[in-house]
């Protein structure tokens, strides 16, 4: 395999959003069946350009739009936000305190870097076929916890680009959630804690470990 | 709700017609009363629901939630005022329509303040756990589908079905106590504080509750929904208080509340300055009798402390004149310069007394206001010594005051089991040598009126006995032993207090 030169990322990057990008079925996810009124013009996006210029409260009127702004700035990241009670590119407009993030799906984010103390293959940003199955394992144990314990019905499971997964789970009934409910529910999945400490195993058999 | 001056009558609906509309006897008051009753009436609901939860308050803090004690005593209260709490009983729509009506227009009194807000929904609350607590269990399903709860107890098949699970994931609960009890089935959402522990079976976004639990749940969602209610009342009050003839008995109810607050006695300039000092060891609550040590220890007092030491004096009989000379003093004996101390303390002093500013004529601090809010930290002295202290820096201060070993440990017991307030009515108990203090405390100068009540006024002070309350033999004798060297020196101090306050107290009842 060729090693990748990071010089010629621009290049590649313009290239990626010209063919490979997948703009019909991001659109299509985001916009929700055009249900709700709105619900993709008041999405909040931001990108991350090259030498770390991070630009927020990107948003678009159609799928043409986002299509034409991605390929004209080309970013290195792109950051799914909120969606907002406003058009986030016009919140500078919108009376004081008018502007509030309404709706989000709940984002699980783990990174490969928090198995450093289990694996002794890489390190840090690094990742190779053997620590991954760590990640594998993760997700099946997660996602299972997601779809049986909760219910949730739509995850979406997509690696982030670097040394990790992302799950989006997209329940109408979960972009609603309270932060409280949010919280209580990495509650509920979380068994390490404290650094040193490991929590025994608890009781149900069903009940998910990570 | 219309209000009219005709004179009331009682509404002539059918049995039938009476009982549908008040199903239970509990609520959780979603629906306002919509009928018309007379201004009197208005007012006599409105403070016959004050005396009560007035009583659930009390008896929250005097004994133990849930206790036999508690249970009977709330109930005589409840029947005393004729409000309901049991399911069954004869002719229960008269109670239930009064609870229902007096409900709702505490909340026109209560909603205007953060702190009126807070105990109000307090005592509803325990009000409610109470009367949820002795609901038999068939009329539990019933009521909660007529409250618009999502709650279902699950079928008996469901049960046996998932009983493994639900067994495995409720702690503390044998498997036999599973197979008996209900089991509700409602949205994983509603159940935060028990799936964010892991301590309730999730199944497809649904938690499986036993009813003990369900009872934490219910009593979350009550709070919710009447601190929304109370928020929104709030909005629409100046329409109600637009109504002269309600704007003043409102007003007296949530100023009834607060009982006495001390700020007007008749008891101003009664008090001279050199008494201050035996006062703070014979009549000062802890909380007081530390702030004053502190001040004159360390010829300072942060904030904190001074507001609350500084409205307490105020609360004894101070005068504005007789503060700033108290306080600089103090302070000037801390190396203070006098000209700093005009500048920048008399001014907070004169504002305490309403002289500055705003001119509020600011009330002494309520127990509970010193309990819950503003904690000290390093380098105060305010607060109430028996929820801010460690138990084992109370217990050395307890024995500095000469109290028996026996005492402190009742004392320290009732501290960890957060009575605060009752803690210190034992502490008064244990330094006036009485069996029962007679009153349930609630602010510092209540505190102090009781003492000096007690070693002045006409009372025959009450011996302790020389039998032992407790198991132990040593305490008894040791209380004894502190009981006659506490008479003895009740007699000396009674010499000296009496000389300054006899008029003082010649009031008095």
């Amino acid at each position: 395999m060729e090693t990748f030169d990071p010089t010629e990322l621009p290049e590649l990057l313009k290239l990626y959003y010209r063919r490979l990008f997948p703009y019909s079925q991001y659109y299509r996810w985001l916009n929700y069946g055009g249900v709700i009124k709105n619900y993709f013009q008041h999405r909040e996006f931001s990108f991350t350009l090259k030498d770390d210029i991070y630009i927020r409260y990107q948003s678009f009127n159609n799928q043409s739009d986002l299509e034409k702004e991605m390929q004209k700035m080309n970013p290195y990241k792109i950051d799914i936000g909120a969606v907002y009670s406003h058009r986030p590119n016009q919140h500078n407009t919108v009376k004081l305190g008018a502007f509030q993030a309404q709706e989000k799906e709940l984002v699980f984010d783990i990174d490969m870097t928090d198995y450093d103390d289990v694996r002794r293959c890489c390190s840090s940003a690094d990742i190779c076929p053997k620590c991954w199955t760590l990640m594998t394992m993760a997700i099946r144990i997660i996602d299972r916890a997601l779809k049986e314990d909760f219910g949730f019905k739509h995850r979406l499971w997509v690696y982030s680009g670097r040394r990790g997964v992302h799950c989006w789970v997209c329940d109408e009934s979960v972009r609603k959630l309270s932060s409280a409910v949010r919280s209580g529910i990495v509650e509920y999945l979380s068994l390490v804690k404290g650094g040193q400490d490991v929590k025994k195993k608890v009781h149900l058999s069903e009940k998910i470990h990570p | 709700m219309e209000f009219s001056k005709k004179k009331w009558r009682m509404p002539r609906l059918a049995g039938d017609q009476r009982n549908a509309s008040y199903p239970h006897c509990l609520q959780f008051y979603l629906q306002p009363p919509s009928e018309n009753i007379s201004l009197i009436e208005f007012e006599n609901l409105a403070i016959d629901r004050v005396k009560l939860l007035k009583s659930v308050e009390n008896l929250g803090v005097s004994y133990v939630k849930g206790t036999e004690q508690y249970q009977s005593k709330l109930e005589s209260e409840l029947r005393k005022l004729k409000f309901s709490y049991r399911e069954n009983l004869e002719d229960e729509y008269e109670p239930r329509r009064r609870d229902h009506i007096s409900h709702f227009i505490l909340r026109l009194a209560y909603c205007q303040s953060e702190e009126l807000r807070r105990w109000f929904i307090q005592q509803e609350m325990d009000l409610l756990r109470f009367r949820f607590s002795i609901l038999p269990k068939d009329k539990i399903q019933d009521f909660l589908k007529d409250s618009q709860l999502q709650f279902e107890a699950i079928s008996d098949e469901e049960k046996t079905l998932r009983e493994q699970e639900i067994i495995a994931s409720s702690p503390n609960s044998s498997g036999s106590k599973v197979v008996l009890e209900s089991i509700y089935k409602i949205p994983f959402a509603d159940a935060l504080d028990l799936f964010r522990g892991r301590k309730v079976y999730l199944e497809d976004g649904f938690a499986y509750v036993p009813l003990k639990d369900i009872v934490a749940i219910i009593l979350n969602e009550f709070r919710a929904k009447l601190s929304k209610a109370l928020a929104l009342t709030a909005r629409s009050l100046p329409a109600v208080q637009s109504d002269e003839r309600l704007q003043p008995l409102l007003n007296h109810l949530s100023h009834s509340y607060t009982g006495q607050d001390y700020s007007t006695q008749g008891n101003v300039g009664k008090i001279s300055l050199d008494q201050i000092d035996s006062l703070s060891t014979k009549s000062f609550p802890p909380c007081m009798r530390q702030l004053h040590k502190a001040l004159r220890e360390n010829h300072h007092l942060r904030h904190g402390g001074r507001m609350q030491y500084g409205l307490f004096l105020k609360g004894i009989g101070l005068t504005l004149e007789q503060a700033l000379q108290f306080w600089k003093q103090e302070f000037i004996k801390g190396k203070m310069d006098p000209d700093k101390f005009d500048k920048g303390y008399s001014y907070n002093i004169r504002h305490s007394f309403g002289k500055e500013g705003k001119r509020t004529d600011y009330t002494p601090f309520s127990c509970l206001k010193i309990i819950l809010s503003n904690p000290p930290s390093q380098g105060d002295y305010h607060g109430c010594p028996f929820r801010h202290s460690d138990p084992e820096l109370l217990k050395q201060k307890l024995q500095s005051y000469k109290i028996s070993p026996g005492g402190i440990s009742q004392i320290l017991d009732l501290a960890k089991g957060t009575h605060y307030q009752v803690a210190c009515q034992k502490y008064f108990e244990m330094i006036h040598n009485v069996d029962d203090c007679g009153f349930s405390l609630n602010h510092p100068n209540q505190f102090f009126c009781e003492s000096q009540r007690i070693l002045n006024g006409g009372k025959d002070i009450k011996k302790e006995p020389i039998q032992p309350e407790t198991p132990q033999p040593k305490p008894s004798i040791q209380k004894a032993k502190d009981a006659s060297s506490a008479l003895a020196s009740l007699n000396s101090s009674l010499e000296m207090d009496m000389e300054g306050l006899e008029d003082y107290f010649s009031e008095d009842s």
